[in-house]
């Protein structure tokens, strides 16, 4: 009983990390339609921004902060003096430009800071509680609830203030809501913004667990996006419990499905998105887009 | 006093010229119609005005070039467009998009008089308050769309074809609320519409569009008795 907690925590944990990138990923696709699979590379890139404030004696939380404002700034930037010359146009020029972002920032971070991996501080102590017999670490438990914190903050956001009603508004229509004269433009870059600040958070909590380097977040992008997919691309609560639910497998199965082990776990999540695929192609929480005329 | 002039607009989809020299002007607090056949360029004189397609000529509101602004800053200016196909946001509920409707206004107690007032014009709307605007029949759609511009308490609102795909009796209410919102507030319209009968019980003056121009200009009276409007838009 004991391990399977653990391994239950643990995997939660890890499934709140790819949760905060599917996030992300889910905001960037509402508001411009788009996947953006830069969005794991941007946010090493963000890591990287902390990382450069620690080793300036910054302590390590307000370095985070600090990674998380200049990533705003970076997201909004790219968004208004790149994708913006590829939305409305071809949506397959414009994920291809999102690999190219990806292919760019993985480079800028080796050639700034070299592919040696680097020693990033934990937010939370290395201690360990108990619980029911189960050892269970303060990170885990902390990285679960910097992930629960964020979700409470965006539907905040979403539901409950101006802002949030017009990026939502822009999202689903950006014609129609440009006539009731929202600045369409600045919120698209809020969108990117916003998307970029979610990514470094994921960054600066993956970091610590593996290291500093310019591909460390290639695996979890891969994750957070059968998280999106299995989730429903346009539900923000899917893509959490389906990055959470992605966490939780891959670690039982590898402790429990003997055949499966630590060496094939990886392909938990993909066995997991062929099945939902299979059954419920518009992801578990996807709504069908019914048009009423 | 004139509120909005078009001096000999022409607007072109890539190739394809719609508007070859359109001209109207709207009085303050007056309501104008634009009539004409599919195609004629009805649609496309009211995205020219909100800034959604590129044109050439003399756009002026309040003697104010507005030609070339975006659509944003046009509704700044106080222009409301209820666009074609409505435009209404599926996802968001009926309260929401009108929410929307008021995001330039910041004087929040006359924003609620407003709602409460426009719940009032629209019954319907109020009962489907908390519901998402994609789930309203076609009927309802057109009111919130109406209901969302008049939101942003404009000094011109655009009116597009509110009647289509509606059942008559529903099109029939959807103007008779227009009017009334017309004697309450004095908004000025302009107001395009297949159905010149139904847009007759609203502006006081029309015209006709043919191939991207005006063919005839006239009060409301003067466009009735004529012969040949009776045949082509009357319906006898």
């Amino acid at each position: 009983m004991g391990t399977f907690i653990q391994l239950v925590v643990d995997g939660l944990s890890t499934g709140s990390i790819y949760a905060a990138l599917a996030l992300a990923i889910v905001l960037v696709n509402q508001s411009t339609g788009l996947i953006n699979f830069a969005q794991g590379a941007m946010a090493v890139f963000s890591a990287y921004i902390a990382y450069v404030f620690v080793g300036w004696g910054v302590p390590t939380i307000l370095a985070i902060l600090i990674s998380l404002i200049i990533s705003f700034v970076i997201g909004a930037v790219v968004e208004r003096l790149l994708i913006r010359r590829f939305e409305g146009g071809d949506p397959d020029t414009a994920v291809v430009v999102t690999i190219g972002l990806l292919t760019l920032f993985t480079g800028i971070c080796g050639w700034l800071w070299g592919y040696n991996n680097r020693q990033f501080p934990s937010l939370f102590p290395l201690d360990t509680i108990n619980v029911f017999g189960a050892v269970i670490s303060v990170r885990s438990l902390g990285t679960i609830a910097v992930l629960v914190a964020i979700m409470l903050l965006l539907q905040l956001l979403f539901i409950g203030t101006k802002l949030g009603l017009a990026l939502r508004a822009v999202s689903f229509n950006p014609t129609s809501a440009a006539l009731s004269g929202l600045p369409v433009g600045r919120l698209l870059m809020v969108g990117w913004g916003l998307a970029a600040a979610l990514g470094a958070v994921a960054g600066a909590l993956v970091a610590p667990q593996l290291t500093l380097t310019p591909t460390m977040m290639d695996t979890a992008l891969v994750y957070a996006l059968a998280a999106v997919i299995i989730g429903g691309l346009n539900s923000p609560i899917g893509a959490v419990v389906a990055a959470w639910g992605i966490g939780v497998l891959e670690n039982l199965g590898a402790v429990y499905v003997p055949f499966i082990g630590h060496d094939l776990k990886i392909a938990v999540p993909f066995i997991i998105l062929f099945v939902v695929l299979l059954l419920r192609p518009q992801g578990l929480f996807g709504r069908k887009v019914v048009v009423r005329v | 006093m004139t509120l909005l002039e078009l001096e000999d607009v022409t607007a072109s989809y890539g190739n394809v010229q719609v508007l070859d020299g359109v001209s109207l002007s709207v009085p303050e607090n007056g309501a104008v119609g634009i009539l004409g056949a599919n195609g004629a360029g009805k649609t496309t004189t009211l995205r020219a005005i909100s800034g959604t397609v590129r044109t050439t000529g003399r756009i002026t509101f309040e003697g104010r070039d507005i030609r070339g602004l975006r659509p944003e800053q046009v509704a700044k200016l106080g222009i409301a467009h209820v666009p074609e196909g409505r435009g209404t946001l599926g996802q968001l509920t009926v309260r929401e998009n009108l929410r929307v409707g008021a995001y330039l206004r910041k004087d929040r107690k006359a924003i609620a008089a407003d709602l409460d007032y426009l719940l009032e014009l629209f019954p319907q709307l109020r009962q489907r308050i908390s519901s998402s605007a994609s789930a309203l029949s076609g009927g309802e759609q057109q009111m919130l769309a109406v209901g969302r511009a008049v939101m942003a308490k404009p000094r011109l609102l655009l009116l597009d074809e509110a009647s289509l795909g509606l059942a008559p009796s529903t099109a029939k209410a959807v103007y008779e609320a227009v009017q009334r919102l017309r004697k309450d507030s004095g908004i000025a319209m302009l107001v395009v519409e297949q159905n010149a009968n139904l847009a007759f019980t609203v502006v006081d003056s029309a015209t006709v569009l043919e191939t991207g121009r005006n063919v005839l200009t006239g009060s409301s009276a003067e466009l009735k008795g004529m012969d040949e409007i009776r045949r082509a838009y009357l319906g006898g």
